[in-house]
């Protein structure tokens, strides 16, 4: 045991000192780039309580997808940083507030689940046991049997996103030529070529 | 019907399919490159490479300092100096080629009246340093006496020509 | 003490040897495939191809190896010190790791997990943050330009291979990469029933590869060298390496997806007395045959061609394929493990 909980504090200091550096970074890359070494700590410590797919998932759509187009983003800004920082004490409250609700929303979930772990087994379903059913069938049978429609549901709410963003920036201009790629491999010599037989001395 | 088969053809990537045929044939045709340092490709008798220097079969030198090379030069890369020698007969102090502005044009071949500059059929005279380039009248006629078999060949192979 | 040795050393070390029977093999047909490319090129072309160092040239990639060795490594000063140099040793890095689940023949693999082809989609789409972060550590026009590139090319091109792959785990029923062989054992490899998703997939794996027609990022008319331009020596050789490695990783995966992995063509006499490790090598050298063949035949796709065929004939290719797929194995009743 002692192997695993030493990886689990090197691991999770890894991921609370990369959290910070994410907002203290100077630097906006640095920051996705800490942003991308916090989700990857934590997919260790996914795979460290034995859920191996959710650790993977994370890693492919907020590592692999989420975090490139943030880098993406961010690379091709050019930011003022003195100009950033100005705002920093006016919306500190804010941030604070939000900050302290979360923690009180953690605390809360951690005390409850300390205080009387009797509430972890009313869960709708129980969590299976590793050695019978792997987590990610088990992941499968709750999201697509108990929990469909709101499933259905998000993945709905995620295209409408999509699609508004495509509506909002999608611009029509007229008179634009545009390549019509079928159109060009199908072009034929027969289609638009003809011999013709010219008389000398008279035109076509 | 023709829609089907273009569409088809488009659909099965066939036209990809034909060209990646055409790399796989071709790698087993005969190469057409040569093994360049232990091998090399027929050089004809007019190919304009390194210059030379030529003498006489009985030592003379056959540069009569007549300056028409000099003169017909379109890069400006040779310049003679000449003055009497002690028998009397005309001969160069100076003979100097800039080969780094040397275009290989042949005119300097051309012009000259007694076959004395002339260009060899070396091609191979790359030099670590640009000074090394800039050819003397010694480095010249020693690169007349080094190729004079292959000169002399070659003058010959294309005298009916001339 | 002896607790120690037996359940953290012995074990530790037996890994470590795991990883060492992989990891120096890899590199050795990585230094063979440079030379492979090179060879088969030439061929194509009517060349020579390398034939100076060694027999036939055979030592070739060593040489070049010796010769970047012993270069110097320049940081540029404008740039960013570390990242400049985090992103080739990530870059290669990630091209090794994912050799964990890899199996061989049945049983032989380092890491057995469950999400195994989970884990190889998730480390193929970390590939990308090499390029994007030599290319904005470098601080220098081409790099970016082939970062940005890069990122887009690479995000979009993984849409189509995680469809291709939720295809074939449909046919499977699990994520174990050695279930995923298994399953081919007894009816058909799958690149029979999904011929057009291996078409896909490995069209994909080229574009995921930067490899030709697809080499954008370092699309040498346009961008020089792309994310390497400031990039020499080792520094320089950990991205070739990466790549190389990268390319054998993706024929790897289409041989386990498509191939059947280590599974003999016909389980009958002649083939199956040949062990499976061999014939995974062979699956393997064929695909990478193709590549260097493809490489050598098409020329370079424009950059919105890319994303055309990435988004809008790929993408929805394969999401009807995924969906008739599903359809029809819950039509006849094969879903497996049901």
């Amino acid at each position: 045991m002692i192997i695993q909980g030493l990886t689990f504090y090197v691991f999770a200091t890894i991921a609370v000192a990369a959290g910070v550096m994410v907002v203290s970074a100077r630097n906006p890359v640095h920051s996705v780039l800490f942003l991308i070494l916090t989700f990857f700590t934590t997919a260790a410590l996914f795979i460290l309580i034995g859920a191996e797919f959710l650790a993977m998932v994370l890693v492919v759509v907020y590592v692999g997808a989420v975090a490139v187009l943030f880098m993406f983003v961010v690379m091709m800004l050019d930011i003022n940083f003195v100009e950033m920082r100005e705002g920093f004490l006016q919306y500190m409250p804010i941030g604070v507030l939000v900050g302290i609700i979360l923690l009180v929303e953690l605390l809360m979930v951690l005390g409850t689940a300390s205080m009387s772990p009797e509430v972890l087994a009313t869960g709708t379903e129980p969590i299976p046991d590793l050695t019978q059913r792997q987590n990610t069938a088990a992941i499968g049978d709750v999201i697509y049997t108990k929990y469909i429609y709101l499933f259905q549901a998000a993945g709905m709410i995620l295209l409408t996103a999509m699609v508004g963003a495509i509506v909002l920036t999608l611009r029509q201009r007229p008179g634009v030529r545009k390549q019509n790629i079928g159109k060009q491999v199908s072009r034929r010599r027969e289609d638009s070529v003809e011999l013709k037989k010219v008389q000398p001395g008279q035109g076509i | 019907m023709s829609f089907i088969k273009t569409n088809l053809r488009s659909l099965l990537l066939w036209e990809i399919v034909e060209g990646m045929a055409l790399t796989f044939s071709y790698m087993f045709k005969k190469r057409v490159t040569i093994n360049y340092p232990y091998e090399k490709g027929p050089l004809s008798p007019r190919f304009r490479g390194e210059h030379a220097l030529r003498r006489y079969p009985n030592g003379e030198e056959r540069c009569i300092a007549c300056k028409l090379c000099e003169a017909i030069c379109p890069a400006q890369a040779i310049t003679i100096e000449a003055e009497p020698r002690d028998d009397g007969s005309r001969r160069t102090t100076r003979y100097d080629i800039d080969m780094t502005k040397c275009i290989y044009c042949g005119y300097c071949e051309e012009a000259c009246p007694v076959d004395a500059i002339v260009e060899g059929p070396n091609f191979e005279f790359a030099t670590e340093s640009r000074e090394e380039l800039f050819y003397d009248k010694d480095k010249l006629l020693a690169n007349g006496e080094r190729w004079e078999r292959e000169i002399a060949a070659n003058l010959r192979a294309d005298a009916p020509y001339r | 003490m002896a607790e120690f040795w037996s359940i953290y050393m012995l074990p530790g070390i037996i890994i470590l040897a795991q990883i060492l029977a992989i990891v120096v093999p890899l590199l050795l047909c990585v230094a063979m495939l440079t030379y492979a490319e090179r060879k088969i090129m030439a061929a194509m072309q009517l060349r020579m191809g390398p034939n100076v160092v060694g027999p036939f040239g055979l030592l070739q990639a060593f040489a070049d190896g010796a010769k970047l060795f012993f270069k110097e490594t320049i940081l540029p000063t404008s740039s960013n010190k570390i990242i400049f140099l985090i992103a080739p040793m990530l870059t290669f890095f990630l091209s090794m790791v994912a050799w964990a689940v890899i199996p061989f023949d049945e049983g032989m693999v380092v890491s057995d997990i469950n999400v195994g082809i989970l884990y190889l989609f998730a480390i193929s789409s970390l590939g990308v943050y090499g390029i994007v972060m030599a290319g904005w550590a470098s601080n220098s026009k081409y790099p970016f330009l082939s970062a940005l590139r890069s990122a887009a090319q690479m995000v979009s091109y993984e849409v189509s291979i995680g469809f291709v792959i939720i295809t074939v785990l449909l046919c499977v029923g699990s994520l174990n990469v050695s279930d995923v062989v298994q399953a081919q054992a007894d009816g058909v490899w799958f690149f029979i029933p999904l011929f057009p998703m291996f078409i896909i997939f490995f069209i994909s794996a080229l574009a995921e590869t930067n490899r030709h027609p697809f080499d954008l990022p370092e699309a040498e008319a346009e961008l020089v060298a792309g994310y390497q331009v400031e990039y020499s020596s080792m520094t320089f050789a950990l991205f070739f390496l990466g790549e190389y490695a990268n390319m054998i990783l993706m024929s790897a995966l289409t041989a386990i997806l498509f191939l059947g992995g280590w599974l003999p063509p016909f389980d009958i006499a002649p083939f199956n007395w040949i062990p499976g490790p061999i014939w995974f090598f062979l699956k393997i050298a064929f695909l990478l045959f193709v590549f260097v063949w493809v490489r050598a035949t098409l020329p370079r796709y424009r950059y919105d061609q890319l994303m055309r065929l990435g988004w809008k004939v790929f993408l929805p290719f394969s999401l009807f394929w995924v969906a008739l797929t599903a359809g029809v194995l819950v039509a006849f009743d094969m879903v497996p493990n049901s």
